[in-house]
C-alpha cells in the first residue's frame, strides 16, 4: 500500500526521453497522404467562386475538395457543439468547410490532398478563391452598438446570447451600503500555445467499413460522436484514438473542422491522410479565450464587509460557437465564491466577432472573474485605506462554514456547493511565506534607493472534476497485469500515473504490473474526456471503485484457492498470499485464469466468470479547490520592466495523489498566468486580422523570465468522492494576473497608478506613470 | 518537380546515405525520411527550440536548415542519447527524477541543447542555466523542473554517472 501521495515515477516518462513516444504527427501508415488547409485571410468576406485548376495540375497533388465535394457525404455539414443553455438567441454552427461565406481569418475553405505536405503547401497557394470582403467586427463592445456590421451575413445582429447571473436583491444592498466603488475592467484573449499543435490522421478501412481517426484531441469520445453524427456512420464504423499529446490546455479539447475533413478525404481517396497544424495555422485556427470587458461595482459597509457587487459583463465569443456560453457563466459564478457576498447580480452579453471561436483556455473564464473581484477588494482597501488582505480576510468564507452552500447555479442548474477548505488559514499561510508582514520594511529600503517595490495578493476558488462521471475499467488478464482504460484524455498531466497509482494502491503496489490505456474510443465505450481539471476526481474515483471490486474479487478466489478466509490474504505485486506467511501464495496470474473458464468445467466457489470492473461514478457536484498567490515585485519605473521577485502560492486539492506532479501542474499553470499578466498579446487589427502570428510577435515565457515559484499545499480532502481529491491542472494560472496587476500597482501606488486591466507591457506601464503624473 | 541530390550524413554514428529534395528541412529528414521521430517540430520559424539537435556537437535548430546542408555532417538526436534499451542518460535520469517534463514534446529539444550545455559548462549556477535554455520554449513546467534537472544532471555528470 501507500502508492497514493507517494512521488513514484511516471509512466509516461521512459518514451517521451527515449524519443520514442507517439505524438500524432509521428503516425506513419502505408500510402499516406498529407493535407493542407486553404484559409481565409479576410476577416469577413462572401465567396464568389473557387478555381481549383492550377492546384490541380501541380505534379503530385491528389485533391482539392471544398464544401460542395463533401457535401455528398455528409448527413449533417455542421459542427453541432454547443454545450445546451436556454440564453442562446442564435444558433451559430460551425461548417466543415465554408459555405459561401468566410467569418474570420483562418477558417478553413478547401483542403487540398498531395503525396506530401511541401506539395499540399504549395497547391493550396495555387487555389484561387475570389473573395468578396465584407465590413468585419473585431471589437465586441463595438459588435453590440447599433448599426454594427453583422458577423455574419444572415444574422439579425452580433449577440449570441444574454444572461443574468445572480442572487438576492443587489439594488436594495448598494441603496443602504456606506461605500460604493465601480470598477471597468478589460482582460486579453491568448492562446493555448501547446508546444504541439494540433494534428489528424484519418484512416478508412473499406473492408471492414470503418474509419479510424488519430487525433491530438483532449476528447476522443465526443469526437467519435461527432464524425457519427456528420457522416451518419454508427459508433462501430468510427473510432477515434488520442496518441500522446503535447499538451493541450482547453482548445483541443473542442471538435474542430479539420478532424471532419482530414476523415472525409480519407473516406473518399481512400488513402490515409494526415493533416499536422503548423503554428501560423495554430495562431489562427485555434481557439483562443479571455477578451471580457466588465463594469463592476462593490457595495461595503463601514467595517469593508461586502454587502453586494453588480455589473455587466461584455464577452467576446468570436465567430461560432465551438462549445458554448460555459466561459462567461465561469467568469460570474466565479466573482463572489470564496467571499461572503449577500446580493450579487452579474448580466451577461455574448458578442459575435469576426475571430477565431473562443473556448476554454486553462482557467476557463476563472482568471477573469477572479480578476474582477480582486481588483474590487483592492479598491476598497485603498478606498478604506485598509490592509489588502485584511479586507479579503473579513469577507472570505470561514472554515467553520463548510461545506458552504452558496446561492450560485452551476451551469447545469445544480446549487453550487463548497465541499470543503479552509480559505483563511490558505491565505494566512501564503502571506507569512512571502513575509507580507514585513514588506513595508523592504519596499521603504529600496525606496531609499529609488527602487519600487511592491506586493500583491490574490485568492481563488474553483469548482473542479466537472460530472456527471468519466469511465474506468480494471481488468487484470491471464497474464497476470493490471490493465485500466478509462475515457479519460492524457495530454501531458499525468494521467496515467494517476491512474496506475490509484489502481495500484488497491491490487498489489506495483506500478510496473500496472498498464493503463486512455484516449482510445474501441477501449472503452463511455467517456467525457479532459477539461475542467476533471479527471483525477471523476476518472480516479471510478478506477479507484473498479480497483476495489477487482481486488474483492481476486482475495475470493485466492481464499477459495488457499483454503484460507480472505480477511488473512494481502496482494503484494503480482502474488496474493496469506498475510506473514509468504509462501502460501497464489499469483493474480492464476486467479486470472482461474475464472477465464476452462470449456466443461464449473468455476471455483460459483463466481462470476472475469476478473474486472467497470466503473462510472457519478458525481455532479464539483469539488472546490482553493488558493492564494503573492506576488514581490520590483518595477523599474524607466523602462517599465517587471521583476517578479518573490512568488508564493498555497494551493489546495484536498488528497494529494502525487505531490511532485501537482506543484508541476501549479507551477505550470503559474507560468502560464505569468505570460498573461505580463507578456502575452495576441492582437488583431481593426478589420479583424491577427497581426501576431509567431512567437516572435507572440510571447511565452521563458526561463529567464520565470521566478522560483514557491508552492505550498494544504490538504482539505473532499467529501465529494471516495478519494478525498480535487482537481488542480488549471488552478495555478487562475490568481496570477490579480496578483501580479495589484503588485505592480502598489509599486507606483507614489505615482497614484491605477490599473485595469491585463496584460500589461513596460510601455504601457511608463504610459501610465506619465498619465498620472499630469 | 522539385530538384533533388544525394547526401550522406551521420546520425547518432550511423551513416546515411539517400537522396533528398533540395527543400527539405533537416528536420522533416530525420523525421520522414529516417523514422526518428523524437525531433519535434513546435514552431517551423526557429523559436521554440522543440527541434534542436546538435550539428558536429553544436546545438542547431533543424527546422531552420535544409537537410542538404548537412550534408558531410555529424547529426546527434534524442534517440542516440541513452546508453542503451535498458539505462537512461544521466540527462534523461535527472530530467525523470525532477519531474522535468510533462507533456514531454519539447523535451528532445531541450535534452539537445542542454547536452552541449552541460559539456562546456559542467558546473554551471541556475542563473546560467535558465539563460542557457531561454531558446527553448515549454508550456507545461514553467521551467523549474527542467532548471533543478540541469543542475541535478550536472552533479551526476560531474560525478561520472
Amino acid at each position: 500500500m501507500g502508492v497514493i501521495g507517494a512521488r513514484v515515477q511516471r509512466l509516461e516518462d521512459p518514451s517521451l526521453l527515449r524519443g520514442n513516444a507517439r505524438f500524432v504527427d509521428d503516425i506513419v501508415l502505408p500510402n499516406m497522404l498529407h493535407a493542407a488547409f486553404v484559409r481565409s485571410p479576410h476577416g469577413h468576406a462572401a465567396i464568389r467562386a473557387i478555381e481549383k485548376k492550377a492546384a490541380l495540375a501541380l505534379s503530385g497533388v491528389h485533391a482539392v475538395l471544398v464544401r460542395d465535394d463533401l457535401v455528398p457525404y455528409m448527413r449533417n455539414e455542421r459542427l453541432v457543439v454547443g454545450l445546451p443553455s436556454s440564453s442562446y438567441k442564435q444558433d451559430l454552427n460551425r461548417p466543415a468547410l465554408a459555405i459561401g461565406e468566410v467569418v474570420y481569418v483562418g477558417e478553413p475553405v478547401a483542403i487540398v490532398v498531395a503525396e506530401d505536405r511541401y506539395i499540399a503547401e504549395d497547391a493550396a497557394a495555387l487555389v484561387e478563391v475570389d473573395y468578396d470582403p465584407l465590413p468585419a467586427v473585431c471589437d465586441c463592445r463595438a459588435a453590440l452598438a447599433p448599426g454594427a456590421p453583422v458577423v455574419h451575413r444572415g444574422a439579425p445582429h452580433n449577440l449570441l446570447a444574454e444572461f443574468r447571473m445572480g442572487y438576492g436583491d443587489a439594488d436594495a444592498a448598494f441603496a443602504k451600503a456606506a461605500h460604493v466603488f465601480r470598477e471597468s475592467l478589460w482582460q486579453h484573449r491568448g492562446g493555448s500555445h501547446s508546444i504541439e499543435c494540433r494534428g489528424a490522421v484519418a484512416s478508412y478501412d473499406a473492408i471492414e467499413d470503418r474509419l479510424t481517426l488519430w487525433s491530438s484531441t483532449q476528447m476522443p469520445h465526443q469526437a467519435m460522436r461527432q464524425l457519427c453524427d456528420m457522416l451518419g456512420r454508427d459508433e462501430n464504423q468510427v473510432r477515434v484514438v488520442t496518441p500522446d499529446v503535447g499538451g493541450g490546455f482547453g482548445p483541443k479539447l473542442v471538435f474542430y473542422p479539420e478532424d471532419v475533413v482530414t476523415a472525409l478525404a480519407a473516406m473518399i481517396l481512400k488513402r490515409p491522410v494526415k493533416w499536422i497544424e503548423d503554428r501560423r495555422e495554430h495562431f489562427v485556427a485555434s481557439t483562443q479565450e479571455r477578451d471580457q470587458y466588465w463594469e463592476c461595482e462593490i457595495a461595503v459597509d463601514r467595517d469593508a464587509r461586502i454587502l453586494g457587487i453588480r455589473g455587466s459583463i461584455i464577452h467576446d465569443h468570436g465567430a461560432y460557437t465551438a462549445r458554448g456560453v460555459n466561459l462567461p457563466h465561469n467568469s460570474a459564478e466565479t466573482v463572489p465564491l470564496q467571499y461572503e457576498v449577500p446580493a450579487y447580480s452579474m448580466n451577461v452579453k455574448v458578442a459575435l466577432t469576426n475571430k477565431v471561436p473562443v473556448t476554454p483556455v486553462r482557467g476557463a473564464g476563472h482568471p477573469q472573474g477572479t480578476f474582477a473581484m480582486e481588483r474590487l477588494l483592492d479598491r476598497v482597501a485603498r478606498e478604506l485605506e485598509l490592509d489588502r488582505a485584511e479586507v479579503r480576510r473579513r469577507n472570505l468564507i470561514p472554515a467553520s462554514k463548510m461545506p458552504y452552500t452558496t446561492q450560485l447555479k452551476a451551469r447545469g442548474g445544480m446549487p453550487v456547493v463548497l465541499d470543503s477548505g479552509d480559505y483563511p488559514r490558505c491565505q494566512q499561510d501564503a502571506l507569512a511565506r512571502a513575509g507580507w508582514a514585513d514588506f513595508p520594511a523592504r519596499r521603504d529600503a529600496a525606496r531609499k534607493a529609488g527602487r519600487y517595490l511592491g506586493i500583491g495578493v490574490a485568492n481563488f476558488c474553483k469548482g473542479t472534476g466537472r460530472g456527471p462521471f468519466e469511465s474506468a475499467t480494471v481488468r487484470i488478464g491471464p497474464s497476470g497485469k493490471v490493465h485500466v482504460y478509462s475515457g479519460a484524455a492524457a495530454m501531458g498531466q499525468s494521467t496515467k500515473t494517476m491512474l496506475a497509482q490509484i489502481v495500484a494502491e488497491q491490487l498489489g503496489s506495483d506500478m510496473e504490473n500496472v498498464t493503463v490505456t486512455t484516449g482510445d474510443t474501441a477501449a472503452i465505450p463511455l467517456g467525457l474526456g479532459g477539461s475542467n481539471s476533471r479527471q483525477t476526481v471523476t476518472a480516479g474515483s471510478s478506477a479507484h471503485l473498479a480497483a476495489l471490486k477487482v481486488r474483492e474479487k481476486a482475495l475470493k478466489i485466492a481464499g477459495h484457492v488457499l483454503e484460507a478466509s480472505e480477511r488473512d490474504l494481502e496482494i503484494d505485486g503480482d502474488q496474493i498470499h496469506v498475510k506473514g506467511v509468504p509462501g502460501m501464495k497464489v499469483s493474480l496470474a492464476k486467479i486470472a485464469r482461474t475464472v477465464a473458464g476452462t470449456a466443461g468445467y464449473a468455476l471455483p466457489g460459483g463466481v462470476a466468470p472475469g476478473l474486472e470492473a467497470t466503473e462510472c461514478a457519478v458525481i455532479d457536484d464539483m469539488a472546490h479547490a482553493n488558493g492564494t498567490a503573492v506576488v514581490e515585485v520590483e518595477v523599474d519605473v524607466e523602462t517599465g520592466a517587471v521583476e517578479l521577485r518573490k512568488f508564493v502560492v498555497v494551493h489546495d486539492c484536498g488528497r494529494i495523489v502525487h505531490p511532485t506532479i501537482v506543484d508541476g501542474q501549479i507551477i505550470g499553470g503559474t507560468a502560464h498566468g505569468i505570460g498573461n499578466a505580463l507578456f502575452e498579446w495576441m492582437g488583431f487589427d481593426e478589420n479583424a486580422q491577427p497581426v501576431t502570428t509567431t512567437f516572435a510577435d507572440y510571447l511565452l515565457v521563458t526561463a529567464t523570465e520565470m521566478p522560483h515559484i514557491e508552492v505550498a499545499h494544504h490538504e482539505s480532502p473532499s467529501p465529494l468522492n471516495p478519494l478525498g481529491v480535487k482537481g488542480v491542472g488549471e488552478c495555478g494560472v487562475i490568481p496570477v494576473a490579480a496578483a501580479i496587476v495589484s503588485a505592480v500597482e502598489d509599486a507606483l501606488s507614489p505615482f497614484g497608478v491605477h490599473i485595469a486591466q491585463a496584460p500589461i507591457f513596460p510601455a504601457q506601464i511608463v504610459a501610465m506613470i506619465e498619465q498620472a503624473h499630469r | 518537380m522539385a530538384e533533388s541530390r544525394n547526401i550522406a550524413v551521420t546520425v547518432n554514428g550511423k551513416r546515411h546515405e539517400q537522396r533528398v529534395e533540395v527543400r527539405l528541412t533537416l528536420a522533416d529528414f530525420l523525421r520522414q525520411q529516417l523514422g526518428l521521430t523524437g525531433t519535434h517540430l513546435g514552431c517551423e520559424h526557429g523559436v521554440c527550440g522543440a527541434c534542436t539537435v546538435l550539428l558536429d556537437g553544436q546545438s542547431a535548430r533543424s527546422c531552420l536548415m535544409l537537410a542538404v546542408q548537412a550534408n558531410e555532417h555529424e547529426i546527434a538526436t534524442v534517440e542516440g542519447l541513452a546508453p542503451s534499451p535498458d539505462t537512461l542518460h544521466p540527462l534523461q535520469e535527472a530530467f525523470r527524477d525532477n519531474h522535468g517534463l510533462q507533456c514531454g514534446f519539447c523535451t528532445p529539444g531541450i535534452l539537445m541543447t542542454l547536452v552541449e550545455f552541460l559539456r562546456d559548462h559542467p558546473d554551471p549556477t541556475e542563473d546560467e542555466v535558465r539563460v542557457a535554455i531561454s531558446g527553448n520554449l515549454c508550456r507545461c513546467t514553467g521551467y523549474q523542473g527542467i532548471v533543478a534537472a540541469a543542475l541535478d544532471a550536472a552533479k551526476r555528470m560531474r560525478k561520472g554517472g
